[in-house]
């Protein structure tokens, strides 16, 4: 009786998936929940990676009838070493524990006091992070001007460049034109031998010599005609054409603007910071390419890398509107709005110089709203508004579907504030 | 002529594993191992993870537990708690058994003789798989089980066909006919007579539900009969057949894991015997290939290094102690059959008088074929095997502050303990010995369970949430008894006595 060797190492070896999507599914509210726990502890620099979920075992167990502890029982166990029949050793104290547990009680006691632990993927984080989020006003602008161009696959030349030969429509095209154009010949080919069979089949002496010999004669005539035929000829020959399509822009351009004055701690920096990176992992994951430009200010604006950004300290007034100015020059040198996505993050303890308020409010009516997708503003104060926050109500109420403002007072906002912000509308 | 070695190398290739299997199956002929025909998988790590969750079957319906499953044994292997198995193999006819590709030669010859020859010898002969799996239809039955499951859930809803199977999965180790013995049928069989039930079922009058009144004189008479007429077992059967609110679908869904369960059952009563006899059989055939020259002493001892660590058995006060070790037990079993039967002792001769001097492969090939776990032990477990392990038994009575050494492997000892560690292994020891004992036909409809004590062990906290799925598949009030003897020392109902109907809705349950 022989045996079967399968190698099924090639077969997929994700047959667990639906199961494992299921069980995501089903303790949704449990994995939602510790992902948004862990945005608000994880450090700043790995916001990027899977994480590890605990569920409390009460709620996911699968209940059988079991015994509980109690009554009288006898267990068999191995490696006596020192005890004698009638030995008796005192229970360890607050019951169970130590070598009274039989196996199967062991496990089943053991086991139920754990959370249960699994890991979920990078996507899958994202994906509860950012689930019933999107990204304001993003049809529009796919919908735009087409500047961007790749090469696609449009069909067969016969002219082109050796490098972009089709070998198989080549070939099928030479062995077509060997088949038509030999058809007739081989045709002749087949009656003759046909005949010369027939002849040869015959008694010799009732053949006839002379014929045979004029059709063997034109057998090797047609023969070599066949056989002249180029194996593959220049008209064969097809190469693969590419043709240049417009595809529209999925290129998006993120601008963080931060108040670093003096009135601004390291930690209202960290939670800049931490609202800037989920903008960025968000955007990320709807765009394919995707450029940060940060720019800080105090009383003049600078633009600068992102260790430069959140990390280094300043001190002296604030004048908002230098940050703007300095937006609207970038825009204008770098990201001309019909090829860029542009998305811009404001935070600030809503200190500013009170003079330059209406004009950052100028500045963004003007000439900031209309280039934009999407502009937020975070305020990140416990104490009262300023006026800079009554400025930008007023771009609010102009720009209602570009402009959104929140104010954060401790870490554990930024989450529910990202949310807010780019909540799903349900029009 | 001296027998050149097969391989000398530690990698393996398909040329070599077939050829190794075919030495093996030689020799396991000779030794009369009888077995389905072989259809050896290899598979990777991940895999072989997949195939754990799914309890090792090549094909299952879709659960949310089997997610879980896998997520853990992901979590565990990822963070090196545990290993994988080296094998896993499946009843079924041809026998499916998968080898990992991460294993050595060694390894794949190892487990091909305890996989192929000793697993699958074991699953055609043992009398529990014989009366109670048809290894030829179980995989028609899992496509059947799989396509139903699907089909179920898309017309009424994966949530929906989710809470049946939940509770069905609670109540699962009772839906075994432990008794009765099922002609096997085959996967087309099984398809026309769903449908043939369905359509039955649809036009049935259920018992529970008539309202007809009795005449006076009767009723007294009537009221004396209780239903069921006598204590069922097997408590998914009989909420199948008789829950008066479920649907056929649900019906059948409560059918297909009642099935599944009744195949795994043999599984559970033989752990002890299987393990012991596949390990016998891959020790003695590596043995013999070794003796005749068909593998190289390097071999012999990668070979005999993982199967040393397969039937290791850590003492009660090692911190790697987690009870006994099944393939331990099993092969110093088989070990010592075979020795008291080439070289009896006195004591031999005065403990098995039948087995002193008789054909070892006979006797063994007999223990195998005709016990289960608990018999096996009571049977052929040796004082010999008893020192050799150092067993002793613990009394733990909860009244006492102390426990008692009650046996150990001594002269006084040794039927005791041998009669303890049987018991142990007795099924319904281990579970908890449940069954139907009422419906309150007259009444609410309500359905009454009996928990018979074992030495007055009660059942543990997870009752009331088994209850709960109980309840569910039911559709009206369920309530246990847990008695020692006759008496009732705990009852629990569902929904509880203390539930105002308002609460008992809001959990989804019915108060009747």
């Amino acid at each position: 009786m022989n045996s079967y060797v399968i190698d099924r190492r090639l077969n997929g070896k994700n047959k667990s998936a639906v199961n494992r999507r299921r069980f995501l599914e089903r303790y949704r509210k449990h994995i939602k929940k510790a992902v948004n726990e862990a945005v608000n502890k994880r450090s700043i620099t790995d916001m990027e990676h899977g994480e590890s979920i605990s569920i409390p075992s009460e709620d996911i167990s699968e209940p059988v009838f079991g015994h509980g502890r109690g009554g009288k029982r006898n267990i068999i166990n191995p490696g006596n070493k020192e005890f004698r029949s009638g030995d008796r050793i005192r229970k360890p104290k607050g019951g169970g524990g130590g070598q009274g547990q039989g196996s199967g009680d062991a496990a089943n006691s053991g086991e139920g006091l754990d959370d249960f632990t699994f890991n979920i993927t990078q996507d899958e984080f994202l994906e509860f992070l950012f689930e019933d989020l999107e990204l304001p006003n993003l049809v529009r602008k796919e919908l735009k001007e087409m500047s961007d161009h790749v090469y696609r696959h449009a069909g067969f030349t016969s002219q082109g460049v050796p490098n972009r030969i089709n070998i198989v429509r080549s070939l099928r095209n030479a062995h077509a034109r060997r088949i038509a154009l030999s058809g007739k010949s081989r045709r002749r080919l087949k009656e003759l031998k046909a005949l010369v069979e027939q002849e040869l089949e015959k008694d010799e002496v009732l053949r006839d010599a002379l014929s045979l010999l004029a059709w063997q004669e034109e057998i090797e005539r047609l023969d070599q005609k066949i056989r002249r035929m180029p194996f593959i000829d220049d008209f064969d020959l097809r190469f693969n054409r590419n043709e240049r399509v417009p595809v529209p822009s999925n290129a998006a351009v993120m601008f963080c603007l931060m108040d670093v004055s003096g009135s601004m701690t390291q930690n209202t920096k960290d939670m800049a910071k931490r609202f800037f990176l989920l903008l960025y992992m968000f955007l990320r994951r709807n765009y394919e390419k995707i450029e940060v430009v940060f720019i800080r200010h105090h009383t003049s604006a600078k633009e600068v890398d992102e260790e430069e950004f959140f990390y280094s300290r300043e001190t002296g007034g604030t004048i908002v509107s230098s940050a703007l100015k300095m937006m609207g020059e970038v825009i204008n040198e770098r990201y001309p709005p019909n090829a860029w996505n542009i998305y811009a993050a404001q935070a600030s303890d809503g200190d500013n110089w009170n003079d330059d308020s209406p004009q950052c409010r100028e500045l963004l009516a003007k000439a900031i709203m209309p280039l934009v997708q999407y502009y937020s503003y975070i305020e990140i104060t416990p104490r009262d508004h300023q006026a800079l926050w009554h400025a930008y109500e007023d771009v609010q109420a102009a720009f209602p579907d570009q402009f959104a403002m929140e104010q954060i007072i401790d870490p554990s906002d930024i989450y529910p504030v990202f949310r807010q912000l780019f909540q799903r509308k349900t029009t | 002529m001296t027998q050149k070695p097969i391989s000398t190398g530690s990698e393996w290739t398909f040329p070599l594993i077939q050829e190794y299997d075919q030495v093996i199956s030689q020799i396991a002929q000779e030794y009369r191992l009888d077995t389905y025909p072989n259809q050896i998988e290899i598979i990777s790590s991940e895999q072989m993870m997949d195939a754990y969750s799914s309890i090792g079957m090549p094909l299952g319906y879709h659960h949310w537990s089997y997610g879980k499953q896998f997520l853990q044994t992901q979590q565990n292997y990822q963070r090196g708690f545990m290993g994988l198995a080296y094998e896993i193999v499946i009843n079924s006819s041809p026998c499916i058994a998968y080898l990992m590709e991460e294993n050595t030669m060694p390894m794949q010859a190892l487990v091909i003789a305890h996989a192929c020859y000793g697993h699958n010898s074991f699953f055609k002969n043992n009398y529990l798989f014989k009366t109670w799996t048809d290894a030829t239809a179980i995989i028609d039955y899992l496509v059947f089980a799989k396509q139903y499951v699907t089909q179920c859930e898309e017309r009424y809803g994966v949530r929906e066909v989710e809470r049946i199977l939940d509770s069905c999965h609670a109540l699962q180790n009772y839906g075994v006919d432990r008794y009765k013995r099922p002609s096997p049928i085959s996967a087309a069989e099984e398809l026309a007579r769903q449908e043939e039930r369905e359509a039955y079922q649809q036009q049935q009058v259920n018992l529970l539900w008539r309202t007809i009144p009795v005449p006076e004189g009767k009723e007294t008479q009537q009221e004396k009969r209780t239903f069921p007429s006598e204590p069922q077992e097997n408590i998914l059967y009989f909420i199948e057949k008789n829950a008066p609110l479920l649907e056929p679908w649900q019906r059948e869904l409560v059918r297909i894991v009642r099935k599944l369960a009744q195949y795994f059952y043999p599984q559970r009563q033989t752990q002890v015997m299987n393990e012991g006899w596949a390990s016998f059989w891959h020790y003695t055939l590596m043995n013999e290939m070794y003796n005749r020259g068909y593998i190289t002493e390097g071999f012999m001892m990668e070979f005999l290094a993982s199967h040393s660590a397969v039937v290791y058995q850590p003492p009660y006060d090692s911190k790697y102690y987690s009870g006994l070790n099944p393939y331990t037990l099993g092969f110093n079993i088989y070990r010592d059959l075979k020795r008291m039967c080439e070289n009896p002792t006195d004591e031999d001769r005065e403990w098995f008088p039948d087995l002193a001097g008789k054909d070892w492969l006979d006797t063994l090939h007999f223990a195998m074929e005709n016990f289960k776990d608990e018999s096996f032990i009571q049977q052929f477990l040796s004082p010999k095997v008893m020192r050799d392990m150092h067993l002793f038994a613990v009394y733990d009575d909860e009244d006492e502050s102390e426990y008692e050494i009650s046996a150990i492997h001594d002269e006084q000892g040794y039927r005791k303990v041998r009669a303890l560690l049987a018991e142990q292994y007795n099924l319904s020891m281990r579970e908890p010995n449940i069954q139907v004992v009422d419906v309150n036909l007259r009444g609410d409809r309500s359905l009454t369970l009996r928990h018979t004590r074992h030495n007055n062990i009660p059942l543990d906290k997870d009752a009331e949430k088994v209850l709960k799925h109980a309840h569910r598949l039911w559709g009206f009030d369920v309530h246990l008894e847990s008695c020692q003897g006759n008496e009732v020392r705990q009852r629990l109902h569902m929904p509880p006595r203390d539930m105002t109907p308002e609460q008992a809705l809001e959990e989804g349950l019915k108060y009747v």
